[in-house]
Order: C-alpha cells, then structure tokens, then sequence
C-alpha cells in the first residue's frame, strides 16, 4: 500500500492545483510581471495578451460566444455578489424581484437577504427530496415584477445537477435574465451557457484544479445583451464592470486549468463515476441502515453523501481521520445547526447529523477508496455497537414513535 | 476542533459500553436526549443490597464529547453509593475532559443521564418495597 494519509476526500470544498497550471504560472510572477493594463510597453501587453488566452480558454470551457463575457473576480463569492447585486441595482426600474432556492450556496442567500432588506422582494424556491428544483415551480413563481433567476448548476452538498436548460427555456420565453452559480458544475456535467440560455454565470479556479483567489463571471453580450452596475469602483477594468489589478498568475492558471478540464473532464467524469460507484457499493456491501442523500443519478459524479444512520457525523468524521471528509452534521459547523440543504430537501435532522459527504477528484484511487470502503465500514460498526438507537432499531423499536426529551 | 487528549482517548477506548437488563430491578436506566438533537445516551446502572454501584453501562448516540462524557461517568459511577453519584455535576465532567464551550452540553447531557438512571433505580425500588 502506498496512502498519503490522511487520504483527501473533501473535493467539493478546494482541489489542489494541478502541476500543468503551476507550471503554465510561474513566469507571471517574476518574468512576466506586468500590469495587464498597462498599455505602453512590452510588460503590460504580454501581461494582457495572457489574460486574454485565459479568457479564451474559459469562454470556450462554458460555451461563450465571445471571450469579453469573461468577468474575471476574486472567486465566485464576489461573482454571485456582483452578479445579483448588479443585475438587482442596475434593473430596478423594470422590478424587484429575484427568484432562487433554497439550497443555494450562502454566497446567493446571503446577497439576496441583503436585497431584501433593501426593499427587493425574493421567492426561495423548495426543492424535491433529491434535492431537485421543479422548472414548473420556476414558471410559476415568475410574476411581471422579477428581474432575475439564479439556480446553481450543481449542489456542494449532495451534488445534485439541476435542470439549468429547462430552466433557461423559462426564463427566455419570459424575458427574464437566468445566472447560475455553477462552480461545482464546471467541466464536470454538461453545461453550455448559449443552449442553456444562461445570462450569468460565477465560477471559480479552486474548485477545478486552479489557484484560489481567482474566479469569473460569465455576463452575456448579446441577445440579450446584460447590464450590471458595478460594485467596486476604479479604474474600470474588465469592461467596466469589475475595478482592480488583474491577477494575471492566478488568471493563467485558471485558463490553463479550464483547457485541461475541457480535454479531459468527459474522461474524467467517467473515471470518477467508476469510483463512486465503486464506493458506494462497497459500503452498501459492508452496511445496513444507510442512505444516499440527493438525486441518485442526476449527481456530480465525484459526489457521495451519505447518511450512516444511528451514528452521528462528528464522532464518525472522528473515527475516520485518516481521510478528510466533511459532515452535515450539526456538531462539525460553528452555528450548531444541521445543514440547511439537507433540511430543505426534507431530510429529518437525524438523517442529517449522520450524513457524510465524500468528494472524489482528479488524484483520487481504486486504492484510497478501498481503504475508506474499509475504514468506514469498520468504523461505523464500532459506532453502532455503542448506538443506543441501533440497538433499539435491532429490537424493532420505531424510533419515531419514541417520545424524545428534545434539549 | 481541538479536543483534549483525556477526551480522545475515552473517545477512542471507551470505557463500560454495553447493556444491562433493564427489568431488572436492581438496575435503573437513564434515556436522554433526542436523535434530532444529534444525540442521545443511555446509562444503566446496577446496584448492590447495600446501596453501592457495582456496575454501570452506557451506549450513546453522539458526538466524540457526548461518547468521552458518558464513558467518563460511567467510570465515576462504579463503586459509588447511590447518594455519593447524585452529587456528580455536568461541571466536574466538563472540567475533566476540557470540553471546549459549545460542547458543554455533552456534559449537561451526561448529569441528566446520572439524575435519570438513578430516578428510575429510586422509583423501581420504591414499587417494590410497596408491592411487599
């Protein structure tokens, strides 16, 4: 065996950044240092002709007609923010309606709280068990009011991938802009902003194997061409719309990282669909009593959540140290609250407290995900053995019919 | 979250986990909390004629803190009169295994384990000297 412990299984939260995109970085730290808006020698041209090489590769990872609908950001937190914030500013004349769901990411629910404290009104969708948006309910929601949709392409949680083109077919027909926080998406599943009808999109390089730091957003040129009002001001870099230096390494590497995923993310998907598979039937081999939390199928394919019943998150996260993964558990987050997409699916919060997300990625082995097959199963049974619950769930107890003193 | 090595180490060696006959009437059984709550621990304790713990069992639902506090108490209890483990505090848990400040609870929970499995040895004993 050769394992590099602890084993790294937490995908969805950062990747580490492939050796390809370093490479392709490092002479913008020193060599190539220029100010991409420097117009008046040789520094800030090559600096610019790189980052336009970037925006290239990027528009052509989501399907841009045209690489100036590449907004380059800190990360998608500023994209979301700068996204809904300024399609809300910029259209308030036309309404004040925003339309998203409840299982976005905070960077979304956050920014639209904001909104409605400042006098927007904002409808937050629910979704279905396997945590899936209903395009009907988008339809249904729309008044003559609403500005703008924004649905993720695919949850950080329990991965499910939404129906983004149905949902664009709506918002079209209705005269509506649609953006997408599709970080967890990118290169992953299919995802096309033209046959899409997407009119923003936010997207990030850590999350595919580039840098942190660096992100983008997709901001449609043409039919219909989208306005935002910009919320940093400056020098009026990136069309306006975002203020600030250009981070050029960090802008390399993203694009690199986007050519890469262009060539080899089908592959790849495909590969990582083999080992989750391959993880969860090992699991479901070993286990009873356990459930895949979100859409069985319509799922990122390096994503598996799933919840150990009768075992609480934290002290399996505890057992299992020897792979880094994360927990819906209420006990692993700072607000002592279960995880809120779990909860908007329907998902009981004891289901909750013993969920486990494993995210595979780009290094992730047969090898490492026979060991947590292994590790888990074994830990598990530990945990059980000491679960009052199991032990009442063996003796046929209903443990919904138990009357609990609540704390 | 930083926990301390005493805690660890019961988390990882837990002390007394298992089950005694709970209709047996020299043991009184403690359920408390609730799975939606994230945790739920059972504690049993099995007294002697003279009024001594001769053994004590739990099994927990929990986090490492709620499984550390139970397996510690579970270890205060044994060789304790009746009267000496009704005045262990959620306190002297928490101190012992320094739980940090969000996970006070877990001890809380553990006192309320103790008060409730000798609650219910009191009251089965208290039916029985009534049946004679």
């Amino acid at each position: 065996m050769n394992l590099k412990f602890p084993i790294y299984m937490d995908y969805h939260a950062t990747t580490p950044v492939d050796p390809r995109v370093i490479e392709t970085m490092l002479p913008y730290f020193n060599d190539k240092f220029g100010n991409a808006a420097s117009r008046s020698h040789s520094y800030g041209w090559t600096a610019e002709e790189a980052v336009n090489v970037a925006r290239e590769r990027i528009a052509a990872l989501i399907g841009a007609k045209n690489p100036k609908e590449i907004v380059f950001t800190s990360g998608a937190t500023e994209s979301d923010n700068v996204a809904i914030k300024g399609v809300a500013e910029f259209y308030k004349e036309k309404g004040n309606h925003i339309i998203t769901t409840q299982i976005e990411h905070k960077a979304v629910l956050d920014t639209c709280k904001r909104l409605e404290k400042e006098g927007y009104e904002v409808t937050y969708l629910s979704v279905g068990p396997d945590g899936l948006v209903d395009p009907d309910d988008v339809k249904k929601a729309i008044t003559d009011k609403t500005i703008l949709v924004s649905v993720m392409l695919a949850n950080n949680e329990v991965g499910t991938v939404q129906p983004i083109a149905e949902i664009g077919k709506i918002t079209r027909e209705r005269g509506v802009l649609l953006h997408s926080d599709a970080v967890q998406g990118i290169g992953k599943v299919p995802f096309d902003v033209e046959s899409f009808n997407v009119d923003l999109a936010s997207i990030t390089a850590h999350k595919m194997y580039g840098p942190k730091g660096v992100g983008a957003l997709y901001v449609r040129r043409s039919k219909p061409r989208v306005r935002i009002t910009a919320q940093m001001d400056g020098g009026g870099h990136e069309f306006g719309m975002r203020s600030g230096t250009l981070n050029v390494p960090g802008i390399v590497g993203f694009g690199k990282a986007a050519e890469i995923m262009k060539e080899e993310g089908p592959a790849e998907a495909a590969r990582l669909l083999g080992l989750r598979n391959r993880l969860l039937a090992g699991l479901e081999k070993n286990l009873d009593a356990i459930k895949v939390n979100g859409h069985p199928d319509k799922r990122l394919p390096g994503n598996l959540n799933v919840s150990f019943s009768f075992v609480e998150g934290e002290a399996l996260m505890m057992a299992i140290k020897d792979i880094a993964c994360s927990s819906g558990s209420a006990c692993t987050s700072a607000s002592l609250e279960p995880s809120y997409v779990l909860h908007a699916m329907g998902i009981g919060d004891d289901i909750a407290h013993s969920s486990i997300r494993f995210g595979l990625g780009r290094w992730t082995t047969e090898e490492e995900v026979d060991f947590a097959v292994d590790l888990v199963s074994t830990k598990v049974k530990k945990l059980r053995d000491m679960s009052p619950l199991y032990e009442m769930h063996k003796e046929g107890i209903d443990l919904a019919s138990v009357q609990w003193a609540a704390h | 979250m930083a926990y301390s090595e005493k805690l660890i180490e019961h988390y990882e060696n837990p002390r007394n986990v298992g089950t005694l006959d709970k209709n047996d009437d020299d043991v009184g059984t403690g359920l408390v909390g609730a799975p939606a709550c994230g945790d739920v621990m059972r504690l049993q304790i099995k007294v002697s004629d003279e009024g001594v713990i001769e053994d004590a069992k739990f099994k927990t639902f929990g986090c490492g803190s709620a499984i550390a506090s139970s397996s510690l108490a579970t270890e205060w209890l044994k060789g304790k009169t009746i009267d000496q483990a009704d005045t262990i505090k959620n306190s002297m848990i928490a101190e012992e295994l320094n739980l940090p400040p969000v996970k006070i609870h877990c001890s809380v929970l553990a006192e309320d384990a103790i008060k409730s499995a000798i609650a219910d040895y009191r009251a089965k004993q208290a039916a029985k000297r009534a049946m004679k």
